[in-house]
């Protein structure tokens, strides 16, 4: 497959379609695990539609922003508000259940599963039937699980993995692990999508053809996405606006050219000299 | 019975309207498409080709793997007289160039985006293509390029009813369908056949082996080969059988064994690939299954063929190979979908005995045939029970073949191709004035009637010594051996035969890991003295084999090397049909042809290559040569 060209032929059409207004606002955040201050004071916005990366060095707190907007962690000052609704204390499931879905840095898959069992999992949060009628099967929840199952089988040729969906996902390689890890967070259908280095540890041609189904994913479903990543040619390609961190301080905020221009961010990636 | 196309589906439609005619495996289900709802998408798109202005006989170009969608689209245009081209689907871009400029091509039907950009990419090149239309939106919904809509599109328009009008306007000595041949040299050339060129061989064909609409296949080859074409097209028309269309191309293998088809047909690289990975499960597997495996096979290897050929076989031979069956060869069919299979059948390359001896054995009616782009497939073909692993069967009904002078085939039969397209030249070449088609192919019929075809008639070349030199021949038998995935010989008016290897990375890959030989990436596997060792003993059974053969036994292989990449077509050392280009390769690698010749031990060489998603880099090694013991030839001092 061309990967190359079509990955090429998306990016303008990518820049061409509609970004709407706010729908995760992080207001003054700071985060400390005792002593250790791992967010201070960060504040950045996410609009409807876009693809939003947020990058640093190592150690830089980027994974900590994810955790807090995802309520693994509650930071102890500053709000986060989605569509406009501030909260304060939230856990994973209530943040799930208002739309927002993700991936993880390293992969938290049921190795011993089928693919398409890990992405059934994703599902979850959708299904009404009780555990006794599932066990059962029978009626209501047969029904529902053939309506699931479809969603599922949509996703899979979504991000063509056909061959591997009764492969047991510890026997496949790395990249299309990361893939069924996407497609798991797909399976919620979220308004927002959170990427933890979904191109981490991949090759290039894993790494080209895992941008190709983040822009396809926000193109076809117009999904936002916050993404977090290492490596800066594949944000620069990919991100509308991107955020810097470093030492749990923003650096820098905006376009990938205006980041990229930024002296701090510069200093923070290349070092100066003093 | 003369008839077209259309006619034929209408037939279908009409006499079996809720018989399944396709089904094409999406989201993990099989969904099927019957005569009725066929004929009436071939209807709607039809009327809408003919809004958009498609005249009788324009040619509209077809890119995409098998789908229903787009072989309705043939049918449709074929309606309306207008004639499909179909093409490669994993063609390089500027390759669509040459048909879509020589056949004033100004409509085509495409897949996905990925062909869509092919053709955006050329646009300039093109200017007479007006519209493309695509099956699969996805990730085309912001194009916005003139001309571009989606296959829906077509479908929507209230067009005028001109279908049935234009079906009966159809004459079967119309063009059909046109198919440009890969080419080893220079432009390729359209090959013109009429609705009765394609559908008197293909019935011929069924007629050769009593095929019934109840059969089954699998189609995944590319449509743009008249193989897959008449085996998924032609045919499927004319018995009115079922189609399958896999999932993707990577699915192919599981679609297979979930269809069971009935009638299969592949080239020989797909049946090696196959038991390739039979033989690498079996090496994994624990020591009473090998054994077991071993035993059955054994008792298979010296009974199954006569089994399968009817000829009476002894009462302990019959109930070992009874218990095999039971513990081996139907679960081993199984696995590889060919539970059901009837009739199948390869063709495009010659096929090594070994590889055609496995699969007849545990009870697969797989057979041979010879036909070609331009003789609509097919010439001979193998009868049950009377099939050989070195000759390609019998000329079918309505077949008449002789041999000229020089050794090279003549074929005549309804199924020639009306000529080239705007190539009086080449069509003058190979049509003869009484109507005989020169095949381009050295061979001869047998004492039993049977045809032999031993390389292309124009490669056959002679060394300094005036000994034959076939290369294709020795490439072949090089090739059987599993370690090597191709061979290019050379030799022609030289003293002696030299030859370039490749080696098949997953069983030399697989052979290394059982010997603990550590190695990074195929340049360093194919660079080992290890590896060398195992294609020199490879090269010495061919040169073994060759010696025993009168003709032949002087174009044995003295020296050769293992080349440091895999031959690619993204680098035109392959055909798109994976054929050595000899010529192309020879000139390409001039130096280490040289270094053979001027005996050099070793030789540098930097090579530049592309990779799959378009990027270019180089690859260099330095080379061993090997030499090669040549046997003395026996025959001819007796």
């Amino acid at each position: 497959m061309n990967t190359m060209a079509s990955a090429a032929m998306t990016a303008p059409a990518v820049k061409g379609r509609h970004i709407g207004a706010v729908i995760l606002d992080v207001r003054n955040i700071s985060l400390a695990f005792g002593g250790v201050k791992a967010l201070t004071d960060i504040s950045f916005d996410v609009r409807e539609h876009e693809v939003r990366a947020i990058i640093g060095p190592n150690g830089a707190g980027k994974t900590s922003m994810l955790n807090c907007i995802n309520g693994v962690y509650t930071p102890q000052q500053g709000t986060i508000s989605f569509r406009g609704k501030t909260f304060n204390h939230m856990n994973s499931r209530q943040v799930a259940e208002m739309g927002v879905a993700r991936t993880f840095q390293s992969l938290a898959l049921f190795k011993g599963m089928s693919v398409l069992d890990n992405i059934m999992t994703g599902r979850n949060l959708r299904m009404k039937t009780n555990l006794f009628q599932q066990a059962i099967r029978w009626g209501a929840a047969e029904r529902e699980e053939a309506a699931h199952r479809e969603s599922v089988e949509r996703i899979i040729d979504f991000l063509e993995i056909q061959p591997f969906r009764k492969t047991p996902v510890g026997r496949l390689p790395y990249g299309l692990q990361k893939r069924v890890d996407l497609g798991r967070a797909l399976a919620m259908e979220p308004k927002v999508l959170l990427l933890d280095e979904p191109m981490a540890g991949m090759n290039v041609e894993e790494k080209q053809d895992m941008c190709r189904f983040v822009l396809d994913v926000n193109d076809e479903f117009g999904t936002t996405i916050v993404l977090i990543e290492h490596d800066m040619s594949v944000v620069m390609d990919i991100s509308d606006r991107v955020v810097v961190l470093d030492y749990g301080k923003k650096i820098g905020d905006g376009t990938p050219d205006a980041v990229r221009a930024n002296p701090d961010v510069i200093a923070a990636y290349l070092g100066t000299s003093h | 019975m003369q008839t077209t196309f259309p006619r034929l589906l209408l037939d279908h439609a009409k006499a079996r309207p809720d018989a399944p005619a396709l089904r094409e495996k999406e989201y993990g289900i099989w969904q099927t498409l019957s005569w009725r709802q066929l004929a009436g998408l071939v209807k709607q798109i039809a009327n809408g080709l003919a809004a958009a202005g498609l005249q009788r006989g324009e040619h509209i170009v077809v890119i995409g793997e098998n789908r229903p969608r787009l072989y309705a689209s043939m049918l449709a245009a074929q309606s309306l007289g207008a004639v499909p081209v179909p093409l490669y689907q994993d063609a390089a871009a500027t390759e669509f160039v040459f048909p879509i400029v020589n056949a004033e091509v100004a409509f085509a039907i495409v897949e996905d985006q990925e062909q869509v950009d092919k053709l955006l990419e050329i646009r300039p090149q093109c200017p007479g293509l007006r519209s493309v239309w695509y099956d699969d939106p996805r990730g085309l919904r912001n194009y916005s390029e003139p001309g571009l809509a989606p296959l829906d599109a077509l479908l929507d328009i209230t067009a005028a009813d001109v279908f049935d009008t234009e079906v009966a306007k159809a004459d079967p000595n119309d063009v059909a369908a046109m198919f440009f041949t890969s080419g080893t040299t220079g432009n390729p050339k359209g090959v013109v056949h009429s609705h009765f060129t394609l559908l008197d061989r293909a019935q011929a064909g069924a007629r050769f082996d009593k095929l019934t609409s109840a059969e089954e296949v699998l189609a995944y080859l590319p449509p743009a080969w008249i193989g897959q074409n008449i085996f998924s097209y032609a045919q499927w028309l004319a018995c009115g059988y079922v189609v399958n269309c896999p999932e993707s191309a990577a699915t192919a293998s599981i679609d297979l064994k979930e269809v069971g088809p009935t009638y299969y047909f592949a080239p020989p690289r797909i049946f090696e690939a196959l038991l390739t990975n039979v033989t690498i499960r079996m090496e994994d597997a624990s020591a009473i299954k090998k054994w077991l495996y071993k035993h059955c096979m054994d008792v298979a290897r010296r009974v199954g063929p006569k089994v399968l050929d009817g000829h009476t076989v002894g009462l302990f031979d019959r109930v070992q190979y009874f218990l095999g069956n039971l513990l081996i060869y139907g679960p081993l069919r199984n696995t590889l979908g060919f539970s059901r299979v009837r009739v199948a059948y390869t063709a495009g390359e010659a096929i090594g005995p070994d590889l055609f001896t496995f699969y007849r054995s545990i009870g697969i009616n797989l057979k041979q045939l010879y036909g070609s782009t331009e003789t609509a497939v097919f010439v001979c073909l193998q009868p049950d029970n009377q099939v050989k692993a070195d000759t390609v069967g019998v000329p079918i009904e309505g077949v008449e073949i002789k041999v000229d002078d020089n050794g090279e085939l003549l074929v005549r039969s309804n199924g020639l191709l009306k000529g080239y397209y705007k190539n009086e030249a080449a069509t003058r070449e190979v049509l003869t004035a009484d109507g005989w088609y020169r095949t381009g192919d050295a061979g001869y019929l047998d004492a039993t009637g049977h045809l032999k075809i031993i390389d292309r008639a124009k490669d056959v070349g002679r060394l300094s010594s005036g000994d034959m030199f076939a290369p294709k021949y020795i490439e072949n038998k090089l090739k059987f051996f599993p370690y090597i995935k191709e061979a290019v010989a050379f030799g022609d008016k030289r003293d002696t035969v030299c030859a370039f290897i490749n080696i098949d990375f997953e069983a030399v890959g697989n052979w290394a890991e059982r010997r603990n030989l550590p190695y990074a990436g195929y340049t360093d596997l194919a660079g080992k003295p290890e590896v060398r060792a195992l294609i020199a003993d490879c090269v010495s059974k061919v040169n073994a084999d060759l010696a025993a053969d009168e003709k032949l036994a002087g174009g044995q292989i003295s020296r050769f090397l293992v080349l440091h990449k895999e031959l690619d077509a993204d680098d035109g050392e392959l055909t798109r049909t994976r054929k050595v280009r000899r010529g192309a390769i020879g000139e390409k690698y001039q130096v280490l042809v040289d270094a053979l010749y001027a005996g050099k031990r070793e030789q540098f060489i930097e090579t530049a290559m592309k990779f799959e998603d378009g990027r270019s880099g180089s690859v260099s090694a330095t080379l061993q040569i090997a030499d090669v013991p040549v046997n003395p030839v026996l025959k001819r001092a007796a």
